[in-house]
């Protein structure tokens, strides 16, 4: 009974998808999907590397304090950086009274109480405070970018496709619209040509527009393309804070383990030794 | 139930013996785990994955219950109290990787420890009721980690979470009212997420109390073996203790060094870069996708896309991808071979091999991609065959199939030499 | 064949019986050593198990505060929070400083100068938790305009005890002085609290 049954339901879910592989069929026939305009003029990443890559990969804190100071001079106008706090900077090498400096020269304050008025107020901000964000609120943040909400950079290396690399790509990658893009797929108004935007058109303006738009302190020549790497780096930081804690921590596990695993199976072989199987 | 020739316990030092008169539970554990539990001497390393299971288990329970005392349930903070796990709790990065990561091991070993099953004939007479205990604790599985991946509120949780209680709206008549049931609400919102939260504590102690059913139906026959033929005589067995436990000692030292590996040096590996990004009701993602554990039933719920007099193709999806977790209920009664052990059933091993396992990766693959052109045709054609596989093929191999000749016992099998009287 | 098959299982199980009826053999070195070094990974796994529960980075990092005095006039307190507990800072009035410093040390049931209780050339500046020693009541006094109690310094009004223009528990139950927490002078104008 329950094989008569069984039979029937294989026969319905099979026999039907294969009917529906029939429409599929005919339908990649008769209208067959086109290449989208994104796939043909998308560009995937560039290969580049950095101090952080790899099992054995750890940050030049030197390059994240560079990527700090493009995160405050260019990026940190229109994105916000919630997650991390200021004391977060003692990993990138800062002292305490550096970085109590940072804190309270950062251009944006911390929203407070006037404790006389109560009224809403801002003060400058501590070790302790998470980095402010330049807006007090989505909506507002929209208002002043011609409705795109610039994301959070907190995340920003996890939560894209490709990381360190992509941004990197993205911020080098603007270029001139090419002439064979179809006319719906041209910028529009507030939007500016990446072939590694996944849409190809981003709200975002080139942030990265000239050589030395940032004075790095440790004397390094602050090319498009060296601040683009050294915010990449940063970004990866402030995305990642506890990567090389994870790595140590990897690598003193996989020893153990491998000698675990080496203890276990010579204490399995001698059990076994004289039992056949 | 054990067999005759099975070590009694025989407590040596006078603290066990104490404990043991006042509260069976030494003799308990020797009968059940320890030198006093005969298990079949041939078992190879597949055998090795009901314990993995185990401890994927117990891993999960104990990340879990101290991620549970850092995260806050809420739509406004779930998000920030799991960044505040990975950046400022001691060790929290690693808790946080530990327990994502070991949510997908966990499917691994139980998928290889399922393929096992499906291969040896371990569901057959008389162990259908430890399989039928199994599929139970899979759709547990598959329960609480849905519910937990929409825990830390990313735009895949919420999205996940949205298309699969979007499901029971597919249901006729009572499926959208099921659906706010479900969700306590018209979307996921906080009340959803409030008992996710307290499911996905509550479900894990549930698939416990199965898994302690499992094995305990599992100790009233015995372990199968790799030839499917019973164990008749004591030369067939070895004490679990201490040859499987040393065996799967080994085992949990192989499996660790891989869950090490993934867990610090690649634990993104297996996620998507969109569950980073703060959960937003009214920005789709590009793709949604399930974790890789669902992509195969993902895509079979994808593949339907006609609909079928009045029942409607999204319907039909539902349907299918419940079904096709639910036709592993009825194995043991599908499939009516005498012989177990694919070993010696050379068409059933064909189909296994060239049938079912390249139609789940192809399934599985069809599951991530997105839901066009020839994705869709492929999993339409491996949902097919998936289907036919169980449903129609295995009940017509096993009944005409020739089975090669089995050995006449274990220890044969492995001595070459027929076992003492 | 038989007999062959008994004495292998014999040998066997006599193995395993002897490996546990004359203890430590040679041959179970490798056993001890893998339970062992599986121990050493229990224990090294339970480090951070354990650790988790420990206060947190953000937690940690308001372990001291900073305070900027400068704005307290003498007679003046100001009441702000430090790990989540109320802290009094109150600039003591030259008449205040004296009155502390006349009572007698040993009349007192705390027995502290209001030197031991201040920092040297900063005896005017006295730092206190705003915890009632007795059962943890918030005492009045800080803020203008509230009872001072009898000795010119704090009143708890749970329970009645008085604490003098030092924070020294005077009248009343409870049996310490208000505890004044690690601090220092960063600068003139700015206290760090713990």
């Amino acid at each position: 009974m329950v094989r008569l049954i069984a039979f029937l339901a294989g026969l319905f879910f099979a026999g039907w998808l294969i009917v529906s592989a029939g429409f599929t069929t005919y339908e990649m026939i008769t209208e067959p999907a086109q290449p989208t305009v994104e796939s043909k003029f998308h560009k995937y990443p560039k290969a580049v590397s950095f101090a952080h890559d790899g099992p054995f990969g750890s940050y030049d804190k030197a390059q994240l304090q560079r990527g700090l100071k493009v995160f405050s001079e260019v990026c940190a106008a229109c994105h916000s950086m919630k997650l991390v706090a200021f004391r977060d900077f003692e990993a990138l090498g800062y002292s305490e009274d550096e970085i109590k400096a940072i804190a309270k020269g950062w251009k944006t304050e911390v929203p407070s109480i006037n404790p006389e008025t109560g009224e809403a107020a801002t003060r400058p901000a501590i070790a302790s405070d998470k980095i402010p964000s330049p807006y007090p609120n989505d909506v507002a943040a929209r208002a002043a970018n011609n409705n795109a909400l610039p994301p959070d950079l907190s995340l920003i290396v996890k939560a894209r496709e490709g990381g360190a690399p992509y941004i990197y790509s993205l911020l080098t990658g603007y270029a001139p619209v090419p002439a064979a893009l179809p006319k719906e797929n041209r910028p529009g108004v507030g939007l500016h040509y990446n072939p590694y935007f996944h849409s190809l058109n981003i709200a975002m303006a080139p942030p990265l527009t000239a050589d030395d738009q940032v004075t790095y302190d440790d004397g390094t020549k602050a090319t498009k393309s060296q601040m683009a790497k050294d915010v990449s780096a940063f970004l990866t930081w402030a995305a990642e804070p506890k990567m090389e804690a994870r790595k140590t921590a990897g690598w003193s596990a996989l020893i153990f383990l491998i000698i675990f695993t080496a203890l276990t199976y010579l204490s399995y072989r001698t059990i076994w030794a004289d039992k056949k199987h | 139930m054990s067999f005759p020739w099975a070590n009694e316990y025989k407590p040596q030092h006078p603290v066990m013996q104490w404990v043991d008169e006042r509260l069976p539970l030494p003799r308990f554990v020797y009968n059940a785990i320890g030198g006093g539990y005969p298990v079949p001497r041939n078992l190879n390393y597949f055998w090795n994955f009901g314990v993995l299971a185990g401890v994927a288990l117990v891993i999960q329970i104990i990340t879990g219950i101290i991620l549970a005392m850092h995260y806050y349930a809420s739509v406004d903070g779930a998000f920030n109290s799991v960044e505040h796990i990975m950046r400022d709790v001691n060790g929290g990065w690693f808790l946080r990787y530990a327990h994502m990561n070991g949510a997908s091991f966990f499917f691994i070993v139980v998928y290889i420890h399922i393929f096992r099953g499906l291969y040896f004939g371990s569901y057959k007479a008389p162990r259908e009721m430890i399989w039928l205990l199994g599929v139970v604790i899979f759709l547990l599985m598959m329960a609480t980690a849905f519910m937990g991946y929409v825990l830390p509120w990313g735009q895949m949780s919420f999205w996940g979470a949205q298309v699969i209680t979007g499901f029971f709206s597919a249901i006729p008549v009572v499926g959208e009212p099921l659906r706010q049931w479900l969700l306590g609400g018209f979307a996921p919102d906080q009340a959803a997420l409030n008992r996710f939260f307290s499911l996905h504590y509550l479900l894990p102690f549930v698939i416990l109390g199965v898994v302690i059913l499992h094995v305990w139906a599992l100790h009233i026959p015995g372990s199968s073996n790799p030839t499917g033929v019973e164990v008749k005589t004591e030369s067939d067995t070895v004490p679990f203790h201490p040859y499987y436990t040393a065996k799967d000692g080994f085992g949990l030292g192989v499996f660790l060094t891989i869950f090490v590996l993934v867990t610090f040096f690649a634990p993104n590996m297996l996620g998507h870069p969109d569950n980073y990004i703060p959960a937003n009701p009214l920005s789709t993602p590009a793709h949604i996708v399930p974790e890789w554990y669902f992509w195969p039933f993902y895509a079979i719920l994808r593949a339907f896309t006609v609909d079928f007099l009045f029942i409607p193709a999204k319907l039909l999806g539902v349907i299918a991808m419940f079904g096709s977790i639910a036709l592993l209920f009825f194995l043991p009664w599908l499939d009516t071979s005498p012989v177990r052990s694919g070993n010696y059933r050379p068409l059933f091993k064909k189909f296994f091999w060239f049938g079912l396992i390249p139609c789940i990766i192809i399934l599985a693959i069809c599951g991530v991609k997105p839901a066009e052109g020839k994705w869709i045709l492929l999993g339409q054609l491996a949902g097919a065959y998936y289907f036919a596989h169980f449903l129609i093929i295995l009940p017509i191999v096993s009944r005409i199939e020739k089975t090669e000749a089995l050995p006449n016992s274990i220890t044969e099998a492995v001595t070459g030499q027929p076992a003492a009287a | 064949m038989a007999t062959v098959e008994q004495a292998e299982s014999m040998t066997e199980t006599s193995k395993v019986e002897t490996l546990g009826e004359e203890g430590v053999r040679r041959r179970d070195f490798i056993h001890i050593a893998a339970v062992s070094w599986a121990g050493v990974g229990a224990a090294a796994v339970a480090l951070p198990l354990v650790n988790q529960m420990n206060p947190s980075a953000d937690v940690r990092a308001l372990a001291s505060i900073e305070v900027d005095v400068s704005a307290i006039e003498p007679g003046q307190a100001i009441k702000t929070s430090w790990r989540k507990q109320p802290v009094f800072v109150r600039n003591l009035t030259p008449a205040e400083v004296a009155e502390a410093n006349k009572v007698a040390i040993g009349s007192l049931r705390d027995p502290q100068t209001l030197a031991e209780r201040t920092k040297p050339g900063k005896e005017n500046w006295l730092v206190t938790l705003g915890v009632c020693t007795h059962l943890g009541c918030v005492p009045l006094g800080a803020a203008a305009g509230e009872v001072k109690g009898e000795f010119g310094g704090y009143f708890c009004p749970c329970h009645g005890s008085h604490y003098d223009t030092a924070g020294r528990i005077r009248k009343g139950p409870a049996p310490l002085n208000l505890e004044v927490p690690e601090f220092a002078f960063i600068s003139d104008t700015v206290v760090k609290i713990g």
